[in-house]
């Protein structure tokens, strides 16, 4: 809980939600008729509209990227590092947008949802969503704010394709694409994470199908393992050494089959707290649209040809310790950009903070990335545009 | 000095790059340069460099630069994919200087380099004398912890270009201030300090 809120925050904020009747037709080709989904905003929309970054999230974020929703909150948004006042996304030049996507279990139209056909939640038969359709519906959302074009689509991982996505599905409204810690397409070995993760979810007997909220029941051991294998990928070996090392919880060793080793007992309270907070469907869901992303497979798988139809300019940022979306991944995206003719600025970080890297306010990191966040903001109040 | 601040090897062979072109700049430094030909000529520019804080002044001058050791090979950038490969003053300061002429060659159509003419009459009188590793303005470095360790001369350069069919485009010869003077060329491996050369494939 924050006594008083840092200078250097944005503050309390407000979830707001919009409702969209618009039919969208998804990659899969069902169709959602209506949706609604839930976003936060911070700092102020300028007079042409032209100052807006839209913030892509995570495989297991939300909508809530900065500041506190209350003054008894435990902790701030998921990207307090990066957004605020003076930080890289400087709340005093743009004003920043956060949704929560579809599918998700936070506020916009996901599996907790009601189906407004069958009056129960829509559960697993809520439609896998690619990131295409994440892409869409903010696309619509923007519309709706009145913004024609983002000063920058930002994102880490999961939320980096996002921002990737966006500049090859509506090239001419995105000036500024920052791909940070993502990859062009999953590897075989991260599908195999997400599948072992996903198998720990629906082989638990609570699972019912994902029909578990009509049974009053939660898959919380499958979603808690599912986590904990997660955990294990965003973190390195050296930086869980470093943190937990072989430390034992009593000094001694038990003999016994409960958490001995610090980092049990630190893997155990990650996978129960996520539980409380984040649905076992939408986690599903999540993976799938990571395990689909390829956006150069409709172009000869040639990454190249995909983004030879980009208009905006990058900065792709990897960590060097990250092996869940490793630098070279970064580095596809680069090569291929290069290749393409296209603006492009890339940096490996020096980190043993592994994926998880891209949430923490890394000093060299932040230099860059405030840096290239400057001149997006150089450009906006120079009326630059595309 | 010209009108436009730039170093004055910058000045020279900002008039060899063609508007409207790509440069792959090789150790760019803080952007400078590209900054230039972006500006004034349109180039499409990359830079690569090591210097985190070089680095982050590209950034902020909107020069596309890629965090890369040159010594760590060129094997990202694919072929003739640029049509001039710039490397000013780093020559001599990586591992195998054969090698990246090549990659130079093997990306882009044609390559400007520049480096230290270590057959400068100066050296050569600071070894007679002393006998021992010349330290100069160009070369202001001691044996044991100098970046520089591939240094040759204009003569040395060309025959390593002879050897590998590599046609010379333009030469020139610089003082230390980076001035050349028409009686530089009649020696230059006498009386040059900074060469710069403009090399293609045959």
């Amino acid at each position: 809980m924050p006594e008083t809120i840092p200078h250097d925050s944005v503050g309390l904020v407000t979830p707001q939600s919009m409702h969209f009747d618009e039919p969208l037709t998804l990659r899969s080709g069902r169709v959602l008729e209506s949706y609604d989904l839930t976003f936060e905003t911070y700092g102020a929309l300028n007079a042409d509209n032209s100052n807006a970054v839209l913030i892509c999230h995570a495989l297991s974020s939300d909508h809530h990227a900065a500041g506190y929703h209350s003054m008894d909150d435990k902790k701030p948004g998921w990207w307090e590092a990066c957004i605020g006042p003076g930080k890289p996304i400087d709340t005093n030049h743009f004003f920043v947008v956060s949704p929560n996507n579809l599918g998700g279990c936070s506020g916009s139209t996901g599996p907790t949802s009601i189906n407004p056909e069958t009056g129960k939640h829509y559960g697993p038969d809520f439609p896998i969503c690619a990131v295409r359709d994440w892409i869409r519906s903010q696309k619509r959302l923007a519309d709706k704010l009145g913004i024609f074009q983002w000063a920058a689509v930002v994102g880490g991982s999961l939320g980096g394709m996002q921002a990737l996505r966006w500049s090859l599905q509506y090239p001419e409204r995105i000036k500024h694409s920052v791909v940070i810690a993502s990859a062009p397409k999953l590897s075989a070995q991260n599908i195999a994470f997400n599948e072992v993760a996903r198998q720990a979810i629906t082989n638990d007997p609570d699972f019912h199908d994902g029909h578990y909220y009509e049974h009053n029941t939660f898959p919380k051991t499958g979603l808690a393992q599912a986590r904990m294998l997660g955990h294990i990928t965003y973190l390195s070996d050296e930086g869980m050494g470093s943190k937990f090392g072989r430390d034992l919880s009593n000094g001694e060793f038990n003999f016994d089959f409960n958490a001995e080793f610090q980092i049990e007992s630190y893997l155990r309270y990650q996978g129960e707290q996520f539980t409380s907070r984040f649905d076992a469907n939408t986690y599903l869901l999540m993976t799938k649209a990571l395990d689909y992303f390829d956006p150069a497979r409709a172009y000869d798988n040639s990454l190249t040809k995909c983004l030879s139809q980009v208009e905006c300019d990058f900065l792709v940022m990897s960590f060097s310790s990250d092996w869940r979306f490793s630098p070279q991944r970064s580095e596809e995206i680069a090569e291929a950009l290069i290749e393409a003719d296209k603006n492009i600025s890339y940096m490996e970080i020096e980190s043993d903070k592994g994926h998880d890297a891209f949430l923490m306010p890394i000093p060299r990191y932040m230099d860059i990335f405030s840096a290239y966040m400057k001149r997006v903001a150089k450009e906006v109040n120079e009326g630059v545009t595309a | 000095m010209s009108m436009n601040n730039l170093r004055a090897d910058l000045d020279i062979i900002k008039d060899w790059i063609p508007s409207n072109s790509q440069v792959l700049d090789l150790g760019c430094g803080d952007g400078e340069f590209l900054q230039y030909l972006k500006q004034h000529k349109n180039v499409l520019g990359y830079g690569l460099e090591i210097d985190s804080d070089k680095i982050t002044e590209c950034v902020c001058k909107g020069v596309n630069v890629i965090e890369q050791n040159l010594d760590s090979g060129l094997a990202n950038i694919k072929n003739n994919s640029i049509d001039t490969v710039v490397m000013t003053q780093a020559l001599q300061a990586v591992k195998r200087p054969d090698q990246l002429i090549d990659e130079m060659l093997r990306i882009g159509n044609e390559a400007i380099i520049t480096f230290p003419n270590f057959g400068h009459w100066r050296t050569r009188l600071y070894l007679i004398n002393k006998g021992r590793m010349p330290v100069s303005e160009t070369l202001p470095y001691h044996w044991y912890d100098t970046p520089n360790i591939h240094l040759c001369t204009f003569k040395d350069f060309e025959a390593l270009c002879y050897r590998k069919g590599i046609t010379i485009k333009h030469r020139m010869v610089v003082d230390q201030t980076h001035h050349e003077h028409w009686f530089y060329n009649l020696w230059p491996n006498l009386l040059g300090d900074i060469a710069i050369y403009h090399i293609g494939r045959k």
